[in-house]
């Protein structure tokens, strides 16, 4: 705090006595523009990056180039996951256009963690377990491996596998862009290795706008 | 018996570890700041577990908020010197006939994201009323394509990425957005040969272990 300097009087004309002045600055203004500062750059700060996911999607087909080279897919493999309005979702296996129908049919699920997980997690038993048992190893110093070194083990682990699912995800109208980041979100948890995000067959819009 | 007298003392505070402290967090503060760039709008991303961060650098952002705008921002890249923003402005002002003042362009360098229709944008580089650029906002940029040519949009991504070839897409998404647009965006961006996307997520764990599926 300040402190006066209280001028001595009187004495005068007698001789000039060198005074004994404290060294003590007043360092309050100073504090307050610290403290002023201080509160800024921490509401300024950005302190956390932001997150991304990473989404490849599949590359438009040519139009000049007509020699179909679509890869053909086991039906048995494939899974579609199609995402409706009003927080809605339905999954079938195998291909509508086939002669014999899809391998199972469509079904209502939703998105918590008993609903489509279960489903995904169970399709995909062997890559999940895997993956786990691997990253628990590392994780109990089991197995000692840098960072990048589990990521390609996983890597290899997914791209080995020949039996997982293969997702389709589908959305219709109505979807929210929420809907299509929670479903590739699950594709992470469950650890599957190949995935899409397609456009809807119209059949598929049919059966979606009179399911329940 | 003498009282014993105490001597008056002014309450005297030292201050100096306090100073200490404070100049040190300062340092810190201001060393670790990176300031949060001003957004033309406000976005409540969806939730993810990916915990992959995001480019700092040579990053183009498309921006979609919730009732479907769609707002751009492209940053300097790594070298500033290189004034990427300045040359796709020029670029665009080619493309679009227009014509801008070297004072407009060197303020555009030095702002962030942006959604509006080009034909407006020297009306928004004069103005300094943030009611009025505001107001020239509320449209986003225009993802139709119109007149036989493409959309703006196709235009700024396909400049940005021709002056910055290093440059990756991140898209900045509301929650509530509607997929149909974001399915436009990503359409475009697919006409540019963009088939990468960074997608803004906030960060939520999710644990799934073994015994979920014994």
């Amino acid at each position: 705090m300040g402190e006066i300097i209280q001028e001595e009087s009187g004495k005068k004309g007698s001789k000039t006595k060198a005074k004994k002045q404290s060294t003590h600055i007043d360092m309050t203004p100073m504090v307050d523009l610290m403290c002023l500062l201080i509160t800024f750059f921490m509401l300024t700060t950005a302190f956390s990056k932001p997150k991304v996911m990473v989404i490849t999607m599949p590359e438009p087909p040519d139009k000049n180039d007509t020699a179909k080279s679509q890869i053909k897919i086991p039906e048995f493999r494939t899974i579609n996951i199609l995402i409706s309005g009003d927080n809605k979702l339905y999954w079938y296996t195998g291909s509508l256009d086939s002669k014999t129908g899809p391998v199972t049919p469509v079904t209502k699920t939703n998105y918590s963690k008993d609903g489509l997980r279960k489903i995904l997690l169970e399709k995909n038993k062997d890559v999940f377990t895997q993956i786990e048992e691997l990253k628990d190893k590392v994780k109990k110093g089991v197995l000692v491996m840098a960072d990048s070194t589990v990521n390609n083990k996983i890597k290899e682990i997914k791209k080995g596998d020949k039996k997982g699912p293969i997702i389709l995800i589908k959305a219709g109208d109505g979807a929210k862009y929420r809907n299509i980041v929670d479903i590739v979100d699950e594709m992470a948890i469950c650890n599957i290795g190949s995935y899409a995000i397609v456009d809807m067959s119209p059949k598929e819009l049919e059966i979606i706008k009179t399911a329940p | 018996m003498p009282k014993i007298k105490m001597p008056v003392k002014t309450p005297h505070v030292d201050m100096t570890p306090m100073v200490d402290l404070f100049a040190l967090l300062l340092t810190f503060f201001m060393l670790t700041t990176s300031f949060r760039p001003q957004e033309a709008a406000i976005i409540d991303t969806p939730n993810s577990v990916s915990d992959k961060q995001a480019p700092d650098k040579n990053i183009m952002t498309i921006f979609i908020d919730s009732i479907g705008h769609v707002y751009f921002n492209i940053d300097n890249g790594k070298d500033s010197s290189k004034h990427y923003r300045k040359d796709i402005l020029l670029k665009m002002a080619e493309n679009y006939n227009l014509k801008f003042s070297e004072k407009q362009v060197n303020k555009f360098a030095t702002l962030s994201s942006f959604g509006l229709p080009i034909k407006d944008m020297s009306k928004w580089l004069n103005s300094d009323d943030p009611k009025e650029k505001e107001r020239l906002q509320k449209n986003g940029i225009p993802t139709d394509s119109a007149e036989g040519r493409p959309s703006e949009l196709w235009y700024w991504i396909n400049v940005s990425r021709v002056k910055n070839v290093d440059s990756e897409v991140a898209i900045k998404g509301a929650a509530s957005a509607d997929y149909k647009i974001v399915k436009k965006v990503i359409d475009i961006l697919q006409e540019n040969k963009v088939n990468k996307f960074n997608l803004v997520t906030n960060l939520q764990k999710e644990e799934v272990s073994l015994n979920d599926i014994k």
